[in-house]
C-alpha cells in the first residue's frame, strides 16, 4: 500500500488514517500527553498548553506545537518529553496552581481531579508565582441542586462552555471579562439555579477540576442508613449497572448488577429494589397513552418525558409545547411513590418511618425529586437521589471490595424486569421499549422482531425508523442532546415534523453518559461500550416485553388496575409548568 | 465589574436594531454598538433579551462579548462624561495622579465608572491626539489641556456649583 500514511513518535514510526489530531494518533499509538481542555467530544480548544509536543520536520526546523488542534502530517517526528516540552508543561502547572485554590483534602474532586494528577505527575512542589490574595476569591455558587460551581477552582478550559453549546445548544455557562478578570459564568454572574439550567450535569462531567462538581449527598444517606428508626428503601437505575464497575478497575460495560445488589446490602440499604422495574411500568403506561393519542389524533407527535432535563428545558424554552409531553412521570418518580405507598402497607409502618433513596446516572434527577409536582402528603416521593459517582464513593468509604463480591439477588417485588426496562439507560432504549409493548396495545399482536436497531448507537444523536402497525405507519423519531431536540422542535414548529413520537435525552448518547456517571471524558467508546452492555442484558433476559413482567402484572391486578387508570393517574403521571413566565428572560414581568 | 439591577426596558428599539443587522450573530458587536448609542449603555436586560432571540446566541455569550471589549459599558453614563487620558505622553506626564484626584473628588469606589448621584462618569482612554497638551481631560466634549490633580479639582468643583 502506498497511502500507507507514517508519522514518528519518539523515534518509533505510527501509522495513522483518519485522526483529527496529533493528539489522537499519539493515544492510539498507546502513549498519551497530558491535557485539560482536550475532549474528544467537543470541538478543539487548543486554551490548556499541557498537551504541547516538540515537532521535528524533515527538514531538521523543530517546534512546539499543541498536540490537539495540530493534525496529523507524514513524516514529522513528534517528541512527548523533551526538556522542553517538560519545562513548558510544568510553567503551565506553577501558573495555573499560583491562582488557584489549593485546599485540596477538603475538594470535592480529590483524587479524581487532573490538575492535583498531573501536579503530582510533575513533581511541583514550589510554585514560583505569588499566590492570590484569600480577598480575591470569589464565592462558591451552590445555588442548583445538581451542580456546585467554585470559580476559585476554574482553570478555563472552556470545556464547559463547549458541552454546554455543543451538547445542550444554549450556553447558559459563558466566558466573561477579560484577561486576569476572567471568569466562566451564567449570564451576569446569576447564580446558576436562577438561570435556565437544565441541570445535565455535562459540564462537571467535562470539568478537569473541582470547579464545577455534583452536589453531593452521602452524607445525608449515611445518616438515613444508620437511623435506626428508618427503613431505607433504595431503587437502581439503568445505566449504573454498566458503569459502576469502572470505578472499581472493571471494563465499561460490564453488568455488575448482582455486585451492586450485594453492595447495597452490605452498605445498609434495608430493600433493594430496581428502577427498571419503574422503567417497565413507564412503558405501560406511555405505550397507552401513545396509543390513545395515536388514536385520537391528539397532541403529536408525543414527547417522552423520563429525562428530567429535557423536561425542564420544555418547560424555560418552548412551554407552548408542554401538551406534547407525555403526562408519564419518569420511572424513578413511578416507582418511588409506589413503593412509598405500598411498603409501609407491609411493613405496617408510615411512610414516615421511610427513606426512599435512588441511585441514578444523572444530576437532574437532584432536581426532579424536589419538583412540587413529586411531593405528596408532605413527602418528597423521593428523598435522595445518588449519582453513580456517589454510590462508588459510599462502597469504597464502607471498605468492600466490590470486584471481590458475590452476585446476590434483589428484594421482591419491585425489582423483577425485562428487557425493554434495561434498555431506557441508552438513547432510543425508551422508544424501543415503548413500540414494543404499543404494537400489542394497538394491535392485540406481538411484535415478532424486537430489535429495532435503527435506534441503537450512541454515535448519532439523531435516529428514527418508520413502523408498520398493521397498516397504520408511524415514524419514531430518537435524539440525544438537547441541540438535537431543538432541531427536532423547529421542525414541528416549521410543520416540517413528520414523526408521531420524538424520545429524547438531554445526554450524549443517553442515560449511560449521564452527567452522574464516572468520569469519562479521555475516551469516546465508553458510552458505546456500556449501551452495548444494556442491550446484551436484553438480549439475556427471558422476558423483553414490559407487559410479559410478572411481577407488574400483579401490581396491577391488585392495585393499580390498569394502565391510565384513575388510581394510575393519581400515582404514576405528572404535570408540567410554564417556567419561561418565571424566567429572568421573560421581559414582560 | 458591578452590575445595575435590572430595568424594563424598550424591547421594541432592540428588535429594531437586530432586524437592521438580519438577527445575524456575526453582527454582534455591531448590534451592541447601536444598543449603547441608544441607550448610552447596555442594560442587562437589553442583552438577555438580544442572547434570546438570536440564534446561535445566549445571554451569557453576549453578556461574555459586552464584558470583553473595553468600548462596552455596562453601567448607565453620567450627566458629565469625562476622559482622562492615559496614552504614552499623559501617562508620562502624570496623567495617573489626575485620574486619582478626580476619583477622590468624585468617591468613586475601585471599578466603578459612575458617581451614585449619576452626574459624572469617568473612564481612561488611550489617546485623544492631543498629545501637546498632555495630560489632557475631556468633558462633554470640552478639553481641558496640561491637567494637574489641584487644576483638575478645581474644573470638577466649578462643574458642580453651576447649580447642579
Amino acid at each position: 500500500m502506498t497511502d500507507k500514511k507514517t508519522l514518528m513518535i519518539d523515534g518509533k514510526e505510527v501509522e495513522f488514517t483518519d485522526e483529527p489530531n496529533l493528539l489522537e494518533v499519539i493515544r492510539h499509538a498507546g502513549l498519551n500527553v497530558p491535557t485539560f481542555c482536550y475532549r474528544p467530544d467537543l470541538t478543539q480548544f487548543g486554551a490548556c498548553r499541557m498537551c504541547v509536543v516538540e515537532v521535528e520536520y524533515p527538514n531538521g526546523r523543530t517546534m512546539i506545537n499543541s498536540s490537539c488542534t495540530m493534525p496529523p502530517e507524514c513524516g514529522i517526528n513528534v517528541k512527548l518529553n523533551t526538556q522542553r516540552v517538560r519545562r513548558i508543561r510544568k510553567t503551565v502547572l506553577e501558573l495555573l496552581l499560583a491562582n488557584h485554590d489549593k485546599e485540596c483534602l477538603t475538594c470535592e474532586k480529590s483524587g479524581s481531579c487532573e490538575l492535583q494528577k498531573y501536579s503530582e505527575e510533575y513533581g511541583i512542589k514550589k510554585i514560583r508565582y505569588p499566590e492570590k490574595p484569600i480577598e480575591e476569591y470569589l464565592p462558591i455558587d451552590d445555588s442548583s441542586p445538581s451542580i456546585v460551581r467554585d470559580p476559585n477552582k476554574c482553570i478555563l478550559c472552556g470545556a464547559c462552555v463547549r458541552a454546554c453549546t455543543e451538547f445542550q445548544g444554549h450556553s447558559v455557562l459563558g466566558f466573561a471579562n477579560r484577561g486576569s478578570k476572567t471568569v466562566i459564568q451564567p449570564m451576569a454572574g446569576k447564580p446558576l439555579g436562577q438561570v435556565d439550567c437544565v441541570n445535565c450535569g455535562q459540564c462537571a462531567a467535562v470539568c478537569p477540576t473541582g470547579a464545577l462538581t455534583i452536589k453531593t449527598c452521602i452524607d445525608d444517606v449515611w445518616s438515613e442508613i444508620n437511623n435506626p428508626e428508618k427503613k431505607t428503601v433504595v431503587q437502581i437505575a439503568p445505566s449504573v449497572r454498566v458503569a459502576l464497575g469502572e470505578m472499581f478497575g472493571l471494563k465499561p460495560g460490564e453488568n455488575t448488577i448482582g455486585k451492586i445488589y450485594a453492595a447495597l446490602r452490605r452498605i445498609g440499604f434495608d430493600f433493594i429494589y430496581d428502577t427498571n422495574f419503574g422503567a417497565d411500568m413507564t412503558i405501560l403506561e406511555e405505550a397507552h397513552e401513545f396509543v390513545e393519542r395515536l388514536t385520537k389524533g391528539e397532541n403529536l407527535p408525543l414527547f417522552t418525558s423520563c429525562c428530567p432535563a429535557w423536561v425542564k428545558y420544555l418547560e424555560d424554552q418552548h412551554p407552548d409545547m408542554l401538551s406534547h409531553l407525555s403526562t408519564c412521570s419518569s420511572p424513578m418518580s413511578m416507582q418511588s411513590p409506589v413503593m412509598g405507598k405500598l411498603v409501609p402497607e407491609k411493613l405496617g409502618c408510615t411512610r414516615d418511618d421511610i427513606s426512599v433513596i435512588a441511585i441514578m446516572p444523572c444530576t437532574a434527577k437532584k432536581f426532579e425529586i424536589i419538583r412540587s409536582e413529586h411531593s405528596r402528603d408532605g413527602h418528597q416521593d423521593t428523598d435522595h437521589v445518588l449519582t453513580t459517582q456517589e454510590l462508588g464513593r459510599m462502597i469504597r468509604a464502607a471498605g468492600i471490595d466490590f470486584d471481590k463480591l458475590e452476585p446476590e439477588q434483589p428484594d421482591s417485588p419491585y425489582a423483577e424486569y425485562t428487557g425493554a426496562g434495561t434498555i431506557f439507560g441508552a438513547s432510543g432504549g425508551v422508544a424501543e421499549a415503548a413500540v414494543r409493548t404499543a404494537y400489542k396495545y394497538a394491535t392485540g399482536e406481538e411484535l415478532k422482531d424486537m430489535d429495532i436497531k435503527e435506534l441503537r448507537g450512541t454515535t448519532n444523536r439523531s435516529k428514527s425508523v418508520q413502523l408498520d402497525i398493521k397498516g397504520t405507519k408511524v415514524i419514531v423519531r430518537v435524539v440525544s442532546t438537547l441541540k438535537e431536540a431543538e432541531k427536532a422542535i423547529k421542525e414541528i414548529k416549521d410543520g416540517t415534523a413528520n414523526f408521531q413520537m420524538l424520545e429524547v435525552m438531554a445526554c450524549p448518547g443517553g442515560c449511560i453518559n449521564g452527567g452522574g456517571q464516572p468520569l469519562s471524558y479521555d475516551n469516546s467508546n465508553i458510552k458505546c461500550e456500556r449501551a452495548q452492555g444494556l442491550y446484551k442484558e436484553d438480549k439475556e433476559l427471558a422476558e423483553r416485553r414490559s407487559h410479559d413482567n410478572k411481577s407488574l402484572q400483579k401490581l396491577y391486578d391488585e392495585y393499580l388496575e390498569c394502565p391510565g387508570s384513575h388510581k394510575a393517574h393519581e400515582l404514576l403521571h405528572t404535570t408540567y409548568i410554564d417556567r419561561f413566565q418565571y424566567s429572568y428572560k421573560n421581559m414582560n414581568q | 465589574m458591578s452590575v445595575e439591577s435590572p430595568q424594563k426596558i424598550d424591547t421594541s428599539k432592540l428588535d429594531k436594531i437586530m432586524a437592521e443587522y438580519n438577527y445575524d450573530k456575526s453582527n454582534l458587536i455591531a448590534i451592541l454598538q447601536k444598543v449603547q448609542e441608544e441607550f448610552k449603555y447596555l442594560p442587562e436586560n437589553a442583552m438577555t433579551y438580544i442572547g434570546t432571540k438570536m440564534e446561535g446566541l445566549s445571554p451569557a455569550t453576549v453578556y461574555g462579548v459586552a464584558t470583553f471589549y473595553a468600548q462596552f459599558s455596562l453601567e448607565p453614563k453620567g450627566k458629565y462624561e469625562m476622559k482622562c487620558c492615559d496614552g504614552t505622553a499623559c501617562h508620562v506626564r502624570g496623567s495617573m495622579p489626575v485620574l486619582n484626584a478626580v476619583k477622590a473628588r468624585l468617591k468613586l469606589k475601585d471599578g466603578q465608572m459612575t458617581t451614585d448621584d449619576g452626574l459624572f462618569s469617568v473612564e481612561t482612554v488611550s489617546c485623544l491626539g492631543a498629545c501637546g497638551l498632555a495630560p489632557v481631560v475631556v468633558i462633554n466634549g470640552k478639553v481641558y489641556p496640561q491637567m494637574t490633580s489641584d487644576a483638575v479639582k478645581i474644573v470638577l468643583d466649578t462643574i458642580l456649583s453651576e447649580g447642579n
